[in-house]
């Protein structure tokens, strides 16, 4: 039981810690990103394609290549939408984001929905893709404990996130442009290429993330149900890591537990002699989320142009 | 002289008039390619049908029935529109008008049917739900300094857990949704007041409608008119400044997320006080209603009034998405055209800014012509448009940079 709840906990970290890391990128470089959910559905769904369409006996690594490389490049794309508008046309990040994420869900549940009527002929008007055999081959059985590669390529991530953020030239510009990027440009820094550079790493990211969500615990997904605020939640780790990809990973620990508890809590005695309903454990991910917010949100260390459309000319 | 020969377009209200036509006109064209990528042969017939609603319908007595259905679903999207709008105002961002409006449906179902309270005790208590859910948000954000917008979405997530909690208790046993208020407590219903003759007898037309254009008109003199919605205003537009001049700075924060909520909480019994529809307690995602408020108040240039044409019409395409042929299109395509309408609205700001650059640009040209001794760069004119000016200096170059 113990082992489940680590494996689903390391899981819903990972997803937790991508996507957090993504907006990490994002506002760093200046720029809110609201629109990670939306990122999240877009990513999962090209990632659930791959996963529903390429033939299983390619074998495991060409599958897990491909469905990774389709997500991040689905959720790239579709950050373009934000960078556009952000950055190009200084329209409100905040409704841009918003915008982002209603139009993921719809797009999305048009699409599959779509894919399932015509191949059925107009019997199976389901948002649902499947996934079963695809999903198999991410998963390394030891013992009681599933290894799912997933877990490996948010490791991967955060190291190549810190280098990234602090040991490169490019993380040192990316973060002046989100902290002045006014003095960033004045020191010959492209403020506009940095802030694309920035969205776009969170798209990689964000849609990384979708995929790994969606094949965390089950088999098919319904696209009807976007993903349920873990966008938002993934908002709440990077604000609780102060915008800083270590910490950043030791709170998606700490939110992926809770989420994990709701998953598996029937199989603990104690928990299950509570007797509260399933209702309860739903909830518990976003009270603690808004609890750790509301102590820790005081010092914020927020980037200081984060959400201010770049002006040239202002000071 | 200066006032007659103001151009048309000038006027602002018409500057988001049109940037809103071209927002809908954008995000009609982009749903209707959608559909010719899933089937070219019927997407022509499936708009129309979305745009044409109850239309479809031939006789008369019909058409005015869905019509009254069309109305009694707009109020509460109205009711939502206007709580988005008004934090808006303050300069706050309520995505959590959708969990204040699922927190509405809470109290307003439960006193109707738990406690067999009348309607407007219900109204009441589902405006308080939605202001007690509206005043935490508020509260977090001035104590605790929690971003509005990632507390209403954890926020929303918990009233949708706990609502179906609590309406479970009263949920009827043989089917996920909540017992009739019809059946149970009649007097839980909004009256009517004799609206429903004028829409062929639909039961379900209520003062709901009156009721929702009558808080649109509140909100616009609360906004415009009075020294309570100046100050509102002025704590969002520079928190210090207001402070500075003595404004309970931290109170009006917390009073505007409460009335928001409550416009929301209320938008909420506004509908299911009507019958039209049961509350589904194993729903597993947060009703639209409270986002498509947010399409809704963009839309109609975050206007009280604008509101009231922008809820109607949103509401319109939305009931009509079910009218496509749901063997090969889904009526999601509605969703996917009012989520592009608001994106295409963020870039109403920049829609204005190039319109206003066109016609100071036209004026430049027309002064010199008319001054041609003048140097044009200092702006000599002896009646120059006072306001204009500041903004215009700074414009060419934010134009340029953006091209």
């Amino acid at each position: 039981m113990i082992l489940l709840l680590l494996q689903y906990t390391l899981l819903f970290a990972s997803v937790l810690m991508l996507v957090a890391l993504g907006g990490c990128f994002s506002e760093r470089s200046g720029v809110i990103n609201i629109g990670l959910e939306g990122i999240m559905v877009i990513g999962a769904l090209g990632g659930a394609l791959v996963m529903k369409f390429l033939p299983v006996e390619l074998g495991a690594p060409v599958m897990i290549l491909t469905t990774i490389l389709v997500s991040a490049l689905a959720g790239m794309l579709y950050s373009l939408l934000l960078a556009v508008a952000a950055i190009n046309f200084k329209a409100d990040q905040t409704i841009t984001g918003t915008a982002m994420n209603m139009l993921a869900t719809a797009a999305a549940t048009v699409a599959v929905k779509a894919m399932n009527t015509a191949a059925s002929g107009g019997s199976d008007v389901s948002s649902d893709i499947i996934y079963t055999r695809a999903r198999d081959m991410f998963i390394v059985r030891m013992g009681n404990f599933e290894f799912n590669w997933f877990m490996v390529v948010a490791l991967v991530a955060l190291i190549l996130s810190y280098i990234l953020l602090y040991k490169v030239r490019f993380g040192l510009r990316l973060r002046a442009c989100g902290e002045h990027p006014q003095a960033a440009a004045s020191v010959g820094i492209n403020v506009y290429s940095m802030r694309y550079a920035g969205v776009m790493i969170s798209g990689i990211l964000g849609g990384l993330g979708g995929i790994v969500y969606i094949t965390a615990g089950v088999s098919s997904w319904k696209f009807e149900n976007g993903v349920a605020g873990f966008g938002f939640l993934a908002l709440a780790v990077m604000i609780f890591g102060q915008w800083k990809p270590i910490k950043i990973a030791l709170a998606a620990l700490l939110f992926g537990f809770f989420r994990a508890l709701g998953n598996v809590y029937t199989g603990f005695d104690l928990l299950k002699s509570l007797n509260l309903p399933s209702h309860i454990y739903n909830m518990l991910p976003y009270i603690i989320s808004l609890l750790v917010l509301a102590l820790t949100s005081k010092n914020s260390a927020a980037p200081k142009a984060e959400g201010i459309p770049y002006d040239k000319g202002s000071r | 002289m200066n006032k007659q020969r103001k151009p048309l377009l000038s006027h602002d209200w018409l500057q988001t008039l049109l940037a809103s036509l071209l927002c809908i006109l954008g995000g009609l064209i982009i749903g209707f390619i959608v559909l010719l990528i899933i089937e070219p042969s019927g997407a022509w017939e499936a708009i129309i049908n979305i745009l044409k609603n109850f239309f479809r319908y031939p006789s008369q007595k019909l058409q005015l029935k869905y019509l009254g259905q069309t109305l009694t679903r707009t109020a509460p999207l109205l009711m939502c529109s206007l709580s988005v709008l008004f934090a808006y105002k303050v300069g706050m961002f309520n995505i959590g008008a959708a969990g204040q409006y699922v927190a509405g449906a809470c109290a307003a179902l439960y006193f109707a049917l738990a406690f067999k309270m009348p309607w407007w005790v219900c109204m009441l208590a589902a405006m308080a739900a939605g202001a007690l859910l509206g005043a935490f948000s508020g509260a977090l954000k001035t104590y605790c300094n929690v971003n509005v917008v990632i507390s209403g979405i954890m926020l929303n997530w918990i009233a949708l857990y706990l609502t179906n909690l609590i309406l479970a208790t009263v949920k009827n046993p043989t089917s996920p949704y909540t017992m009739a208020v019809r059946n149970i407590n009649p007097k839980a219903l909004l009256p009517q007041m004799g609206l429903n003759t004028l829409f062929g007898n639909e039961k379900t037309v209520t003062i709901a409608i009156p009721l929702a254009v009558i808080m649109a008109i509140v909100v616009w003199i609360v906004l415009n008119k009075t020294k309570f919605g100046y100050e509102l205003k002025a704590t969002g537009y520079n928190y210090h400044a207001a402070k500075y001049s003595g404004m309970k700075e931290n109170r009006n924060i917390i009073l505007t997320m409460m009335i928001s909520g409550a416009l929301a909480g209320m938008g909420a019994a506004l509908l299911y006080l009507t019958g039209i529809e049961e509350w589904e307690t194993t729903i597993s995602s947060v009703p639209g209603m409270g986002f498509n408020g947010i399409a809704v108040a963009f839309l109609g240039g975050l206007s009280p009034l604008g509101s009231i044409l922008s809820a109607y019409f949103i509401q319109h395409i939305t009931l009509g998405g079910g009218n496509v042929d749901l063997s090969v299109y889904c009526a999601q395509i509605s969703s996917l055209i009012s989520s592009l309408i608001i994106f295409l609205c963020a870039f109403v700001a920049f829609f204005k800014l190039a319109i206003q650059n066109r016609l100071r640009a036209k004026e430049d040209a027309l002064r010199t012509a008319a001054v041609p001794s003048a140097d044009p760069a200092p702006d000599p004119d002896p009646q120059p448009d006072p306001d204009p000016v500041p903004i215009a200096d700074d414009d060419p170059q934010k134009g340029g940079d953006a091209e």
